[in-house]
């Protein structure tokens, strides 16, 4: 089969590899149809994720049909059609069975702290991903979903990982009627985030990012008040402005590891590693412009190791962090009615369809912010 | 927003009211109630997850997989890319039988196998007829077909400023190696001659 395969920070291309084969009774092969690249796939692609290794097919938003099933799958069958959430958990454990579905105790034998994701290195568990023609699906009865008649491939396939992180950075949030909600960040997960932050009831909802024509879209798909940071000395005091002196009641960290909005701290994080967990830019702001007593919900991706974050002030504001990998399958339903009622439309941000051949293209694009690019989408050659 | 005032038990006025926000934004307040959200209990008793057994079968284990020695066992499913080998492989797997998450050094030991691991297959590449290829292979030739220039200048963004590095980081050890190998050469050269 032909797969993507990561060849050291920056550099990827498609190779033949073998097609994935059963390894486990609960396990599913799934011919990919539909693929995204995610912005954490990016951390990957730079080179700042540990234990990413030479050869690793990275990919774990998807969608696809069954080719194979081990022995005791019972819920599935060849040609289904099916959405695989990016988690990949048992089910069983003491962390699955109270929703934790992201913090599996049984798929991540490199890591007890990382739960299991498709194509996220060793460090999530070492699984090949889905930006290839096949890729195996551990525990075929607990994860995919068939994809419901009335969805389209593009609403299934970012329903994966990107809509529902949104949607649980929001829940994260603590959102009560009336609320003052900034987001950082206006890729995918940002734009969901703001968009289901109405959904919550917030008063307000301020997205900040440097590039106008995400801010564009978080105007248009997400109903937002908008800020570019480029434009302001200090964006952290133009929000305490924008308040009223108040601050945010909840802000909502869709940034992650490469932050950009200082240059030491993104350098220092994202080109010379100095940084393990990386540049914790945008969660400084966050910690700056949330009112005392108020919520953080930190849904951008960090590494493992130490980054310079205002420990300080987090503790003096008495602010409460959430976080966490989001559990995909526990937000589906509701999120199928909101898809299914009109309130959310998450292929609109769909702005690239890129050929598996072509990936290195679309990784490139995507990387460096060109032509628009939003949310790019990859079609396998099989698909 | 216009300032309100000294500082009292009220907080700023939000502009819209609930009736005005419902109806400019399409399902505004759906989720008002937290009984309609599916993470507001963070842990919440989940019983039809599809698991049909109370502890899963155990994986083959085909080779000693590596793994944390925060696990008191190997989990019954694990993945099986990219099995550790040679100098980088050697590296990792001391890392993961040796620290656990909480040290520094196995993440740093990681980072350092990362980097041999990429110097070994290109090394290989070259060997197997199909070397890497840094134009290719960064897609760095999409610059031509999707707007390079004009997306990245005349624009307020910050990342123009340290993207200049990227290609240094592509290349560098490329040339950093080159230079190393090339002197090295040239001193044996010398040598041979006196």
């Amino acid at each position: 089969m032909r797969a993507m395969v990561y060849r050291g920070p920056y550099k990827i291309r498609v190779e033949e590899k073998d097609i994935p084969a059963i390894e486990h009774p609960n396990d599913a092969i799934v011919r990919v149809t539909l693929a995204a690249i995610c912005g954490s796939d990016l951390h990957l692609y730079h080179g700042l994720m540990p234990d990413t290794r030479i050869g690793h097919t990275f990919g774990h938003e998807f969608i696809g049909a069954i080719h194979e099933v081990g022995s005791s799958v019972q819920n599935l069958k060849v040609g289904d059609r099916v959405m695989v959430p990016f988690n990949i958990f048992c089910g069983s454990c003491w962390f699955c069975r109270r929703g934790l579905f992201g913090n599996c105790n049984n798929t991540n034998a490199n890591n007890y702290a990382v739960g299991a994701y498709y194509g996220y290195s060793h460090t999530a568990g070492g699984y090949d991903g889905a930006q290839a023609e096949y890729v195996r699906v551990p525990f075929a009865d607990v994860g995919p979903s068939l994809i419901p008649d009335w969805m389209s491939d593009e609403d299934a396939v970012t329903l994966t990982d990107a809509c529902p992180t949104g949607y649980f950075g929001a829940q994260c949030a603590d959102i009560v009627e009336g609320d003052v909600v900034i987001v950082f960040g206006a890729g995918p997960v940002g734009l969901y985030a703001a968009k289901s932050a109405w959904l919550m009831g917030a008063g307000r909802v301020i997205v900040i990012d440097h590039l106008d024509y995400r801010l564009e879209k978080a105007r248009e798909f997400a109903h937002a008040e908008t800020y570019n940071f480029t434009e302001y000395g200090d964006i952290v005091l133009e929000m305490k402005k924008a308040t009223d002196f108040f601050g945010a009641d909840a802000a909502i960290d869709a940034v992650g590891c490469e932050a950009d909005g200082s240059f030491f701290q993104h350098v220092t994080a994202s080109k010379l590693k100095l940084q393990g967990g990386g540049s914790p830019v945008a969660l400084n702001w966050a910690i700056d412009t949330v009112r005392k007593g108020g919520t953080i919900s930190v849904m951008g991706g960090y590494g493992p190791l130490f980054s310079n974050v205002k420990t300080g002030d987090l503790m003096n504001k008495g602010i409460t962090l959430h976080t966490n990998q989001t559990p995909v399958k526990r937000q589906w339903p509701r999120l199928f009615d909101h898809v299914r009622n009109g309130y959310l439309k998450p292929s609109e941000i769909v702005t690239h369809r890129f050929p598996l051949e072509h990936i290195n293209e679309g990784y490139h694009v995507f990387s460096s912010k060109l032509d628009g690019c939003i949310k790019p989408l990859v079609v396998p050659t099989a698909a | 927003m216009t300032v309100t005032g000294p500082y009292t038990a009220q907080r700023p006025p939000i502009t819209e009211s609930a009736e005005q926000l419902r109806e400019r934004i399409p399902g505004w307040g759906a989720d008002l109630d937290p009984i309609n959200r599916p993470s507001a209990t963070r842990l919440q008793w989940q019983e039809n997850t599809g698991a049909h057994w109370e502890f899963p079968e155990q994986q083959v284990e085909r080779w000693p997989r590596e793994r944390s020695v925060e696990h008191r066992m190997l989990p019954p499913v694990f993945g099986t890319a990219q099995p550790p080998r040679w100098l980088s492989g050697a590296i990792r797997k001391y890392s993961y039988a040796t620290y656990s998450e909480g040290r520094a050094v196995r993440w740093l030991l990681f980072t350092l196998a990362d980097r041999v691991d990429a110097v070994e297959n290109h090394l290989v590449s070259f060997l197997r007829l199909r070397p890497d290829n840094p134009i290719t292979e960064t897609g760095v030739l999409s610059e031509f077909t999707h707007h390079g220039l004009r997306s990245r200048f005349g624009q307020r963004r910050a990342d123009p400023k340290h993207q200049w590095l990227d290609p240094v980081i592509v290349a560098g050890p490329w040339v950093a190696a080159a230079g190393v190998a090339t002197s090295g050469v040239r001193k044996l050269v010398g040598a041979v001659r006196h």
